[in-house]
């Protein structure tokens, strides 16, 4: 009886369980916790937050700070402009080096896939590190862009060296270099599996080769665009290292934030109303995405 | 006599060392349904796909409407091709697929409409206008491809094994279809296929490919009467094929078959020298059978070792005395039982045919 039941629904049942009870366990729970921070009060106490008592059940004060103080407004636009430039980028990179991946033949494309995986097998600090060590006034790097600028506009316009390091471009930089895997490989294996005959038939009924990509190739793989693009901008929107090391610091993106707000202001409630509004800010849209996309299919089926 | 459609001159396509088309050449006239017809890898698709210009031939010219191809890309062709897959786009309405090479017509909107209307009440899919190709049956893709390819009004439009996909009922049907079609049309058609009767019945010339090679062009009655090889005859319905020997010109051209033990009187043909080896064939539905002796040429005493029957007609296998099986095919004509056919297992049989139905291979 049991033996029956493991055969025949056990399996099913425990593969689509496992990811579910993992979920439960490691991101709803801490999430819900999360969630009952922002609504309580800063205290001295170990841990420093309290309901109840002398302060209020419910505090909505960090929620209210999150609009009254510019600092978190102008966190989240850091953010999302930063992670929104990153992703566009790492579209216009990404898409030419995974169209050629597909085009390239059998051999050479698992070269050049192990090429774009690569940088991931040395540590992430350290490729940070030298991207700072490239962008700093005295790298050669930086001499050579100094003296291509000093040499191309007026003399007027002549800097000492070009400043890259601590702005938003040196952000969006290291996030496009670090995140540009995360758009090549999904894109990748959505244009892998078009069928190249699609590409003749336009061709066939008159289409240059830019109208194909057009209009065959690009309408097929926005599945491959919009999977490419999530993973690119939600981590990035939340990015902490990149921004605490080469990032300016007088602009901070809204990881930095809640660590500042957890670590050295210790408002654990401030931080984790702000960690619930990133949230929200993230999965909004996409839920928003899923749903339209949902009805489009249904009304797809029914017609 | 009007220039030809298509002139295919001295065409060879290699892949690497492999040569998958060799030295082909062919006209194809101005409204005709034009079958290459061969075995598998034999070269029909690649010949297709240089018309379309998908591949550049090694050697050789193509010109089409009198126009060198080798300099024209794919888009600039007045050619269309229906995939043997059909290749619909999968993210547009059978509407959109339709009127997607119209895009690049100089047309007003309401004529590209109007167009799209047209070619779909042609192929009988209006009803499905607003699906996507995921939504319609194997048989409606076929007709939407077919569609989307002569929307545009190509001068020539190539078919990759256009029915291949379809079932055996379907494929009758749309065989038809398609002929009305291009009667309608007017549009010249080249058809790929490897199934003999498929070439039959649509083609109004045929051309048999073997290995990269073509081996005989011509009208379907042509090759299948006329067969200029071994390989044509069988490739085109079955045969019984003999060694032989010419013994006698004349009238008659008299041959020596050993494994009939006998000889053989054959219609006059040029071109034989008394003594060179021919193949003998002789199609198993030119051949009589009787149930008593007949006296003249051209007969043959066995006894009937196999025996299939369909129904409308019957296939004999005939042993000879010399152990030669000769395949004889008889129309049903008359209703009989079990018990009074034309020949049973083990029935002594005579054979006749007639010295016309006789082939002289040489190659
Ligand atoms: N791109 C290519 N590279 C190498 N060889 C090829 C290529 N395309 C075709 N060939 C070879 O050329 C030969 C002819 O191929 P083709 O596709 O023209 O055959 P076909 O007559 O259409 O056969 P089928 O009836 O199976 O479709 C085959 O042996 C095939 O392996
Ligand atoms: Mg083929």
């Amino acid at each position: 009886m049991i033996a029956r039941w493991f055969h025949r629904r056990g399996w099913s049942d425990l593969v689509i369980g496992l990811p579910y009870v993992w979920l439960l366990i490691f991101f709803l729970i801490p999430f819900l916790i999360v969630v009952a921070m922002s609504f309580g009060t800063r205290t001295s106490t170990a841990p420093p937050f309290g309901f109840g008592g002398e302060n209020p059940a419910i505090n909505l004060a960090g929620y209210a700070r999150l609009f009254s103080d510019t600092l978190y407004i102008r966190a989240f636009v850091t953010s999302l402009t930063n992670a929104a430039g990153a992703m566009v980028l790492c579209l216009l990179i990404g898409y030419p080096m995974a169209l050629g991946l597909t085009r390239v033949d059998r051999g050479w494309r698992n070269i050049l896939l192990m090429l774009v995986i690569l940088p991931f097998w040395t540590s992430f600090l350290l490729r940070v590190y030298a991207w700072m060590g490239l962008m700093g006034s005295n790298s050669w790097f930086n001499k050579l862009l100094t003296g291509a600028w000093n040499w191309l506009v007026p003399q007027a316009w002549d800097v000492a060296n070009v400043p890259l390091m601590h702005s938003n471009f040196a952000v969006v930089l290291v996030m496009v270099y670090t995140y540009l895997p995360f758009m090549i490989l999904p894109l990748y294996a959505n244009l892998e599996r078009l069928d190249p005959t699609l590409d003749e038939a336009a061709m066939d009924l008159g289409s240059r080769p830019f109208a194909v990509f057009r209009d065959v190739t690009l309408p097929q793989s926005i599945p491959g665009i919009i999977a490419g693009g999530m993973l690119v901008f939600i981590p990035a929107a939340g990015e902490l290292v990149i921004p605490t090391l080469v990032g300016d610091s007088s602009s901070p993106m809204i990881g930095r934030v809640i660590s500042d707000e957890f670590s050295s202001a210790r408002d654990w409630p401030m931080a984790s109303a702000v960690a619930v509004a990133l949230l929200i800010l993230m999965v909004g849209p996409m839920m928003i995405y899923s749903r339209f996309e949902a009805r489009a299919q249904a009304r797809e089926r029914s017609e | 006599m009007t220039q030809a459609l298509v002139r295919i001159e001295g065409v060879s396509k290699s892949f690497g060392s492999f040569q998958a088309v060799k030295n082909v050449s062919l006209q194809i006239e101005k409204g005709e349904i034009f079958s290459l017809l061969g075995g598998s890898g034999c070269g029909k698709t690649t010949l297709l796909r240089m018309l379309a210009g998908f591949e550049a031939p090694t050697q050789g010219r193509i010109f089409i409407d009198g126009v060198d191809m080798a300099a024209v890309p794919p888009w600039e062709r007045p050619v269309h091709m229906m995939f043997q897959s059909y290749a619909l786009f999968p993210h547009m309405s059978v509407e959109k697929n339709v009127g997607y090479g119209l895009k690049h017509e100089a047309m007003s909107p309401a004529d590209r409409k109007a167009r799209v209307r047209e070619m779909l009440e042609l192929v009988q899919l209006t009803p499905f206008a607003t699906r996507k190709p995921h939504q319609i049956s194997g048989g409606q893709r076929q007709r939407v491809a077919l569609a989307r390819a002569l929307a545009r009004q190509p001068k020539l439009l190539l078919l990759d094994e256009p029915l291949a996909a379809l079932d055996k009922k379907l494929r009758e049907h749309t065989q038809f279809e398609l002929m009305s079609i291009q009667e309608r049309t007017g549009v010249t058609f080249i058809v790929v296929t490897h199934d003999q009767e498929e070439a039959m019945t649509l083609s109004d010339r045929i051309a048999v490919m073997d290995q990269g090679v073509v081996r005989q062009v011509g009208r379907p009655g042509a090759v299948y009467e006329f067969p200029n090889s071994k390989f044509v005859a069988n490739f085109l319905g079955s045969i019984n094929a003999f060694e032989a020997s010419v013994t006698a010109l004349g009238d008659q051209i008299s041959v020596d078959v050993p494994a009939l033990g006998q000889s053989v009187q054959a219609r006059a043909v040029g071109g034989l020298i008394v003594g060179q080896n021919v193949t003998m064939a002789l199609r198993p539905e030119k051949i009589t059978i009787h149930r008593t002796p007949v006296e003249g040429d051209n007969v043959l005493a066995g006894e009937i070792k196999d025996l299939a029957y369909f129904g409308k007609d019957s296939l004999y296998r005939v042993a000879l005395p010399s152990g030669a099986l000769v395949s004889v095919h008889a129309v049903n004509a008359a209703r009989a039982s079990d018990d009074d056919r034309l020949a049973d297992w083990y029935d002594k049989v005579w054979l006749s045919f007639d010295p016309s139905s006789v082939l002289l291979l040489t190659d």
